[in-house]
């Protein structure tokens, strides 16, 4: 994956902050949204994230300084989350920033579409207590149509988080007539037990609620039409999954 | 003292003289356990709610009113005994002689009992209103005996608004707790004593006081008489639990059928008893069913609590409320929980008869509450939108460990402090008038002292700051002014007799003042220091809009820069307040509270600087104008925790709404989330949260269907309502406010 260098001081750009993140990880968390993402998903709810050149630019501790005003909402489940856009995009800054955190002893979790260069992550996951890796497809082919990359990398980040013993969620976006068919799902499961670390596994349910953003950057949205997935499609594939 | 009503209580001070909290302190059993000791409701239980949910039922169908008694003046023994079932009935008492049925309060001001009644298609019966009109003057007739120009300009126009000029302050808890322990006539001779006391240099002060003691002991004889007529003496202690519960409950009925105040809390009653319950537990006189029983039926009781007033009022309040707040929880001086197995029951009731705007259950949070129970509120939380909590770690300080809960916010030591309640003050149509030159922004009117307007085309920061802090100056002396009015009439026409015959004799007073629109002045302020504010004038050089370019920081997201601005006018306007002259040397205080007034405020207050449009609401108590919080909820609580409570004693309320869905995805995390939010912005030493989850579709289907929703309950700055009573442009505020959704 490309990797962003820029000169001087080591700055992230970021989209924005979420004081109350209660869906990206354990407990009460402090959300970092990373600007710019090398994938296209046509599902993709924060189109708004994707162009690196965005965002407001901030140092390591600047950010770090904010969060210290969260630490008392954490609770002991809670801590701060990356996301993005893709976070690894900027994987220095992401780096030295859990690197911060650890050394205040908060729990650090990394949201990521793990499409990585290993060797590029270099320190990095000694400082991530938690990986939320989403993982959009088994099938190479759709993989490559759905979100615009192949999938290799990614199921190779999986294999390395499972190597190196670090804890992981994995993630699954529900995508009817896409993402949900029986044999995918089986399919998805076999990998996942081929996985030592794995914790928990969530489906996600497409839904639209970010469609407004593709608007905004006036692009026509690809899933247009594509419905959303319904409580009982989720039932239904975590049942193949053997999660519930 | 000694009685065989006591037999089984630890013995110590409380028995020489009247000291409730040395009481509880020497015989409360901390509970440290989970919910798991909770039972359902009884079929008697089932079968009374029922009952009292027919009647609600044809409250409704008759405009929200059941039925008023024009004939009688309310007093403590007015009325004879009512009953919604005498036979399924464990504990009783009602306002008047029917459920529901609304009595007439007129000392408080008759004007608005008559128009009350007309609202509703009835008629006071005119010997009566007579006696008000001819012969014997209302709270609100001597109030506007002496009110100047100034003070009914400013409230004409809006800038001092919701004044109890013309009905019952309120705000007043006696302690009912003393009638179960003592028995009423313990309580009269106690005064007796006071009276004795009082023979001091014969002056104004001297001589109203020994009136006030004299009004209050012959208010105690009245309440005795009171209870005779549901066959019950309770001149002695109470024996058993029943009986503590009645006698309480006798105290408390005597002062709403005595006032009609804009907030009667109950106090913090709910460990006081469960003495009682855990001495008959013990003895096996009782079941654990027995006391749930005794408790939802006394909290039956709370719920129908009723107050005649106008559709006016009710709109600016919303619903019909009467904050019976009752304080749960929190912790002892000597770091033990003053949680009891009591306070897991109160809660439950919001499970035995449903979800319900009253009583006010008001949960005071320390890190240190017990684990249960910490899970079992942040559980009710989210099942039923109907807790409040208050920083109990920060208030200890303030005011020990029995204090109670005035209307929403205002702590006080139960039976050793009182308010003479002051409404607010609108601060952003303040800021307006300082630009303004002293008019309103909507009529054009002179209202404060004229001078020279701004006159340029660009709002500078300090131009507006230094002329903001003299009308600021202006309106807290006028304010005040009215307050020292009110009160002192209050005093001489609605005297709350038997609410003051259950304090002490000497007590703390204070002057409790409001500010409405603290975030709009923030952000104004903030609009004018970080971007550019231009101001637009009509024709008459009246500035009327505002166009601002560029952004600003904004209230709400923790943000020093804006932050700070409102941190500075709390300050600089409190100690305004601070330097008045206070009737009865009063404590001035403050509030940021709004109740649901925020809407009301918004609708009569023009363009302000932070581009805000003429007549769009406030955000409620101290929460940031909806939308302009883009941080998430925390980075709000993080703000608000900010303002300093030493200069809002008064409390300092804000409301939190949350979908179920944001606030985490399994049951068991929404509960130990919730917990770690709340303790999170109290250790930020927050002081005040309200706490709802739900769905913003759910909401607009109650709008649309309210039938389906008789019992949805909703937080709104300080208390609780029922959604389906509030008037549609409420419904709208509160839907349109932040709630935060974020999946």
């Amino acid at each position: 994956m490309f990797i962003v260098k820029e000169v001087g001081e080591l700055k992230g750009r970021i989209h924005s902050f979420e004081s109350l993140g209660a869906v990206d990880g354990p407990g009460v968390r402090f959300v970092i949204f990373m600007q710019g993402c090398p994938l296209r998903c046509k599902y993709c709810h924060n189109r708004d994230t994707r162009e690196y050149s965005f965002g407001t630019k901030y140092t390591v501790d600047e950010v770090v300084n904010k969060i210290k005003r969260y630490v008392a909402y954490m609770g002991e489940d809670g801590g701060v989350t990356v996301t993005g856009g893709e976070p690894l995009l900027q994987i220095d800054f992401v780096r030295e920033l859990f690197k911060r955190l650890k050394e205040l002893n908060i729990h650090t979790c990394l949201d990521t579409s793990g499409f990585v260069q290993i060797d590029k992550l270099k320190d990095l996951l000694d400082y991530t207590d938690l990986v939320l890796l989403d993982i959009k497809h088994m099938d190479n082919e759709t993989h490559q149509d759905l979100i615009g990359v192949s999938n290799e990398k990614i199921k190779l980040f999986a294999k390395h988080l499972s190597d190196k013993g670090i804890p992981m969620w994995i993630r699954h976006v529900l995508v009817p007539g896409i993402t949900d068919s029986e044999e995918h799902l089986i399919e998805l499961r076999e990998f996942i037990g081929s996985l030592k670390t794995v914790q928990k596994v969530e489906v996600l349910g497409y839904h639209t609620l970010g469609v407004h953003k593709w608007a905004q950057s006036e692009e026509e949205y690809p899933l247009a039409g594509v419905p959303e997935a319904t409580i009982e499609d989720v039932k239904r594939a975590k049942r193949i999954l053997g999660i519930e | 003292m000694r009685f065989d009503a006591w037999k089984g209580f630890n013995e110590g001070r409380w028995e020489k003289e009247v000291d409730v909290r040395n009481f509880i302190q020497l015989n409360y059993t901390p509970y440290e356990g989970t919910d798991e000791f909770l039972t359902m409701p009884t079929e008697t239980t089932k079968k009374l709610w029922d009952k009292v949910l027919d009647l609600y039922k044809q409250e409704q169908a008759n405009n929200g009113v059941l039925d008023i008694d024009t004939e009688t003046i309310s007093t403590i023994a007015s009325h004879e005994a009512g009953y919604i079932d005498k036979e399924l009935e464990k504990i009783v008492g009602l306002q008047t002689d029917a459920p529901l049925k609304r009595a007439i309060m007129p000392f408080g001001g008759i004007r608005i009992v008559e128009k009350s009644c007309e609202a509703y298609g009835r008629k006071m019966n005119p010997d009566v209103a007579k006696v008000f009109h001819e012969i014997r003057r209302s709270h609100n007739d001597g109030v506007f005996s002496v009110y100047t120009p100034d003070i009914r300009a400013a409230r004409s126009s809006h800038l001092i608004t919701g004044l109890p000029d013309g009905y019952g302050r309120g705000r007043i808890i006696g302690d009912y707790r003393r009638i179960a322990l003592y028995g009423v006539d313990v309580l009269i001779e106690e005064k007796m004593k006071g009276l004795e006391l009082l023979d001091k240099e014969f002056d104004e002060g001297t001589i109203r006081e020994r009136e006030e003691i004299h009004d209050q002991i012959a208010s105690l004889k009245e309440l005795k008489v009171m209870a005779e007529k549901y066959g019950y003496d309770i001149s002695k202690p109470a024996t058993n639990s029943k009986e503590a519960v009645q006698w309480l409950y006798f105290g408390y009925l005597a002062a709403i059928k005595e006032q009609n105040g804009a907030a009667m809390s109950i106090g913090r009653i709910t460990t006081f008893l469960d003495i009682y319950f855990e001495r008959d537990l013990k003895s096996g006189a009782l079941t654990e069913e027995e006391v749930q029983e005794l408790m939802d039926h006394f909290v039956m009781k709370l719920r129908m609590v009723r107050f005649l007033r106008t559709p006016e009022y009710d709109a600016l309040f919303s619903g019909d409320p009467a904050w019976v707040t009752e304080a749960i929880g929190g912790m002892g001086l000597d770091g033990r929980t003053l949680v009891t197995k009591n306070s897991f029951r109160m809660l439950h009731t919001l499970t035995n008869l449903g979800p319900a705007p009253e009583p006010n259950m008001t949960v005071l949070w320390s890190q240190n509450l017990p684990a249960g129970f910490k899970e079992f509120t942040a559980k009710m939380s989210i099942k039923t939108s109907s807790i409040q909590y208050e920083n109990d770690d920060l208030m200890r300080g303030f005011w020990g460990d029995d204090y109670g809960i005035a209307c929403c916010v205002s702590a006080m030591r139960i039976g050793k402090q009182m308010q003479f309640f002051g409404a607010r003050c609108n601060l952003a149509k303040t800021l307006l008038y300082a630009i303004n030159g002293g008019r309103d922004e909507i009529s054009g009117k002179q209202v404060a002292p004229k001078f020279e307007p701004v006159t340029s085309e660009y709002l500078d920061y300090d131009d507006v700051m230094y002329r903001f802090d003299n009308m600021m100056e202006y309106v807290a002396k006028i304010y005040i002014k009215a307050l020292n009015a009110i009160h002192y009439m209050h005093d001489k026409y609605a005297y709350e007799k038997i609410e003051m015959a259950l304090h002490d004799e000497k007590i703390l007073r204070t002057m409790a003042t409001g500010i409405a629109g603290l975030s709009v002045v923030a952000d104004s302020l903030s609009a004018i220091k970080y971007a550019k504010v231009k101001a637009i004038r009509n024709e008459q050089g009246l500035i009327e809009h505002y166009e601002v370019e560029g952004d600003y920081p904004k209230y709400g997201n923790d943000d020093d820069r804006v932050d700070d601005i409102a941190i500075e006018i709390v300050q600089k306007f409190m100690n305004k307040i601070a330097k008045q002259k206070t009737y009865r040397n009063a404590k001035p205080t403050m509030s940021i509270l709004t109740i649901t007034s925020n809407v009301v405020y918004g609708k009569n207050t023009g363009d302000t600087p932070d581009g805000r449009k003429a007549g769009e609401p406030f955000g409620p108590g101290a929460n940031p104008l909806h939308g302009r919080d883009t941080n998430g909820a925390v980075a709000v609580m993080n703000t608000v925790a900010k303002l300093p409570y030493e200069y809002s004693e008064d409390g300092i309320s804000y409301t939190f709404s949350i979908t179920p869905a944001a606030l985490g995805k399994e049951a068991d995390g929404r509960v130990t989330n919730l917990i770690a939010l709340l303790d999170g912005y109290f250790k930020q030493t927050g002081q005040h949260i309200n706490v709802n989850v739900f769905d913003r579709e759910l909401l607009i289907d109650a709008m649309d269907h309210p039938e389906k929703y008789p019992q949805l309950t909703i937080r709104v700055s300080g208390y609780a309502v029922n959604f389906v009573k509030l008037t549609r442009e409420q419904q709208l505020d509160v839907i349109n406010r932040t709630i935060h959704e974020r999946i």
